[in-house]
């Protein structure tokens, strides 16, 4: 078991507040957490991170990049806790072609190529979006927790960066708003609404419409 | 705040809390007027004056032998000193939460430059590492707080992205560093210009950089001579930028150690004896620690030195500080408008570009040192060369700070623009930027002693001439109390006025 909540009540810095939640996800399984805006999917995937703390990657709602560093040293920090600070203060200087060599197919795959070496802050939303998610399959592990990250992504575009993360990871748990591509990508749904797990079943089992009820008032 | 007085019309104004600190202020600095000591005790001040014009216009570059070196030498010292000074900073910031660490950090800044060249002075001799030890510890003191403070506001979004196991220095340098470093990067260069005027001003006390050259000139009426190097000085801190490129900074940092030039060995001996009996109260020294006698002698000696000493040359340190503060502030109202777009036109305004930054180049305790030549030790002299500096650094940031201001498009002109609309915008920043040069007003008031005028730095002097070292860092001790404790009076009314700046910029 990979992540476990059992009958728990979570909220944290005045996000919202989910009471007598239990979860249990495996390995193996890509689950879309949905529901409206506010229900809580951002409390739970933090909490989740959290609980698990170790081995998973994170993409944040906000990309968490430092704008003043280039697009190779925001992917390079998923993998800090790999190297000594030595090394690693000796790459932010002078960029090692070995990490290059390693950063740079990732960051083409998901259409940064051009970007490598631009600061992050000079980058469209969507553009950090992605450089976040670079960041996450450079760091790898045993799961990714992503808050929307192809929320600014076009369709082609989300479904090349849902292929990379279902790639690197064994298991993704990402919260989604676009519906029909949660269904597309995901094994598992788990909507929340009014402070709770309104529905967790099989992607498989669910239609679009049945899925509406979560965002009816 | 008690009854409703909506429908009462107040038949007097009411002033608010920052005219009435200013009025304050003003006030303040009459009264120490009428005890201050002005006058000009030169016999013929204007054949003098006249004497140093004529200097100015005929600047004589030949006459300075070596000027090569020199200008080296001074650069070398001011690189040596603020690298020291801004690395040390930079890992006192880290640990700067600390109290006894801030502490230090303020007691250490609130010492001047050329008062730990003294102490080095007699400590390590006319070397090198004294001119170096002298602008590196004020000013690792100074870049600590600024560096913590900047540190404190970066934003860290990476932070918590971070993977789990990152190392705290990887972490650091990677998601904190990075944010703010065009800031740390930007107040390390404003230090260093400062520290090519603090290596300027150590030549006064004997080390070989452009004030040594600067005081002999001076001091044997070679005014052509004097020129020649002010105009040097001038010409070093306008190009600044264009020598001082980042990619350079490593090289110059590893070649200016060895471009210190020579001088007399360190003697070690010199040192134990410095720490360990020179600074020893004099009564210690010579008594037996445990007879009751030589702690009697002790508490006569420090109050003697607190009451004929400290007491009278803090109080017209202060008399002298108070002054200098409302008359710089006069200056600063009077002289931004001649920068700012909102009065003139651009060839006045290049013209008062040029004005301010010749007035804020030159370090007061040269301008000191000429106004004192043409009048003589009173407090006039120190009073005009402060206010003449610091108004003209903050005159520099109120007006461009006026630029920013967007006025209606039929709004008055001249004196009522001043006064109306400009004045009242701007007043809350120049009271924010005035206060915090207070706290640098006094130091250098305090240093202005050793010219001879009967302020801290006077009595400083006297002990050293007497070579009575325990005298010196008792005074100094007590200077540093004071000057912590302007510090945090200015602190505390900045924040009941609700003035803010940011940090470092005045």
């Amino acid at each position: 078991m990979l992540f476990k909540l059992s009958n728990e009540n979570l909220g944290y810095d005045g996000g919202a507040v989910l009471h007598g939640i239990s979860i249990e996800i495996s390995k193996g399984e890509r689950v879309a957490l949905i529901g409206e805006s506010g229900a809580g999917k951002s409390t739970l995937l933090s909490v989740l991170q959290d609980r698990h703390g170790g081995n998973t990657a994170l993409i944040p709602q906000q990309p968490g990049l430092v704008r003043s560093l280039s697009v190779f040293h925001n992917v390079y920090m998923g993998s800090l806790h790999r190297h000594g600070a030595a090394y690693n203060i000796l790459n932010l200087v002078w960029p090692r072609k070995s990490e290059i060599v390693r950063i740079r197919p990732i960051v083409e795959r998901l259409g940064l190529g051009d970007k490598l070496f631009e600061p992050a802050g000079e980058l469209s939303g969507g553009q950090q979006q992605r450089t976040a998610i670079a960041r996450a399959i450079l760091q790898g592990g045993d799961a990714v927790l992503g808050d929307e990250p192809v929320s600014a992504a076009d369709n082609h575009q989300s479904r090349v960066i849902l292929a990379a993360l279902a790639e690197t990871f064994p298991t993704v748990v990402l919260a989604m708003h676009d519906i029909d591509l949660a269904l597309e990508f995901s094994t598992r749904i788990i909507g929340i609404k009014d402070g709770g797990i309104a529905l967790d079943a099989p992607a498989a089992e669910l239609t679009r419409s049945g899925l509406d009820f979560l965002y009816r008032q | 705040m008690s009854e409703p007085r909506a429908f009462t019309t107040p038949s007097t104004p009411r002033y608010s809390p920052v005219v009435k600190t200013s009025m304050a202020f003003v006030v303040i600095a009459l009264i120490s007027l009428v005890f201050a000591d002005i006058s000009i005790t030169t016999l013929d001040p204007w054949s003098e004056m006249e004497r140093m014009a004529w200097g100015v216009a005929t600047p004589d570059f030949t006459a300075v032998t070596d000027i090569v070196m020199v200008i080296i030498q001074t650069i070398a010292f001011a690189l040596c000193g603020v690298a020291l000074g801004a690395v040390g900073g930079f890992l006192l910031a880290q640990v700067f939460h600390i109290g006894p660490i801030r502490w230090g950090c303020a007691g250490v800044r609130a010492i001047h430059e050329l008062f730990w060249a003294l102490i080095f002075l007699q400590m390590l001799g006319l070397t090198p590492l004294t001119g170096v030890l002298a602008i590196a510890i004020p000013y690792a003191g100074i870049c600590a707080k600024v560096y913590a403070e900047t540190l404190e506001e970066a934003e860290l979004p990476a932070l918590a992205a971070l993977p789990y196991g990152t190392g705290i220095i990887s972490g650091f340098f990677y998601a904190h560093l990075p944010d703010v470093w065009v800031h740390i990067k930007n107040y390390t260069s404003y230090r260093f210009e400062c520290g090519l005027r603090s290596s300027t001003v150590l030549g006064f006390v004997g080390l070989p950089t452009l004030g040594f050259y600067l005081e002999t000139a001076f001091s044997e009426g070679n005014y052509s001579e004097a020129a020649a190097l002010l105009i040097i000085f001038y010409i070093l801190i306008a190009t600044l930028r264009f020598w001082m490129r980042p990619k350079l900074v490593g090289l110059y940092v590893l070649v200016a150690p060895f471009l210190l030039g020579g001088g007399a060995a360190i003697d070690m001996a010199n040192i134990v004896r410095f720490l360990t009996v020179d600074i020893v109260p004099a009564p210690l020294r010579s008594g037996s620690i445990t007879a009751v006698e030589t702690w009697e002698n002790t508490k006569d000696w420090a109050g003697m030195l607190l009451f004929d000493q400290a007491l009278p040359g803090m109080v017209a340190t202060l008399l002298l500080t108070q002054i200098a503060l409302v008359v710089t502030g006069v200056l600063a109202l009077m002289l931004f408008p001649l920068i700012s777009k909102k009065f003139f036109g651009r060839v006045p305004r290049l013209i008062g570009h040029v004005f301010l930054v010749v007035l804020r180049s030159t370090p007061e305790f040269i301008l000191a040192y000429i106004f004192l030549q043409l009048w003589g030790p009173s407090m006039l002299p120190a009073i005009v060369a402060l206010s003449l500096h610091n108004g003209a650094i903050i005159g520099h940031l109120v007006g461009r700070f006026s630029d920013e201001i967007r006025l209606r498009s039929d709004s008055p002109r001249g004196l009522n623009l001043y006064g109306f609309e400009i004045l009242p915008r701007v007043y809350g920043q120049f009271l924010a930027f005035l206060f915090y040069r207070w706290e640098v007003i006094m130091r250098e008031t305090a240093i202005l002693g050793i010219l001879g005028i009967a302020t801290f730095g006077f009595y400083v002097d006297s002990a050293l001439a007497d070579i009575r070292l325990d005298r010196v860092m008792f005074l100094i001790g007590i200077m540093v109390f004071f000057n912590v404790a302007v510090d945090a009076l200015s602190r505390h009314i900045r924040s009941r006025l609700r003035l803010s700046t940011q940090a470092g910029q005045a």
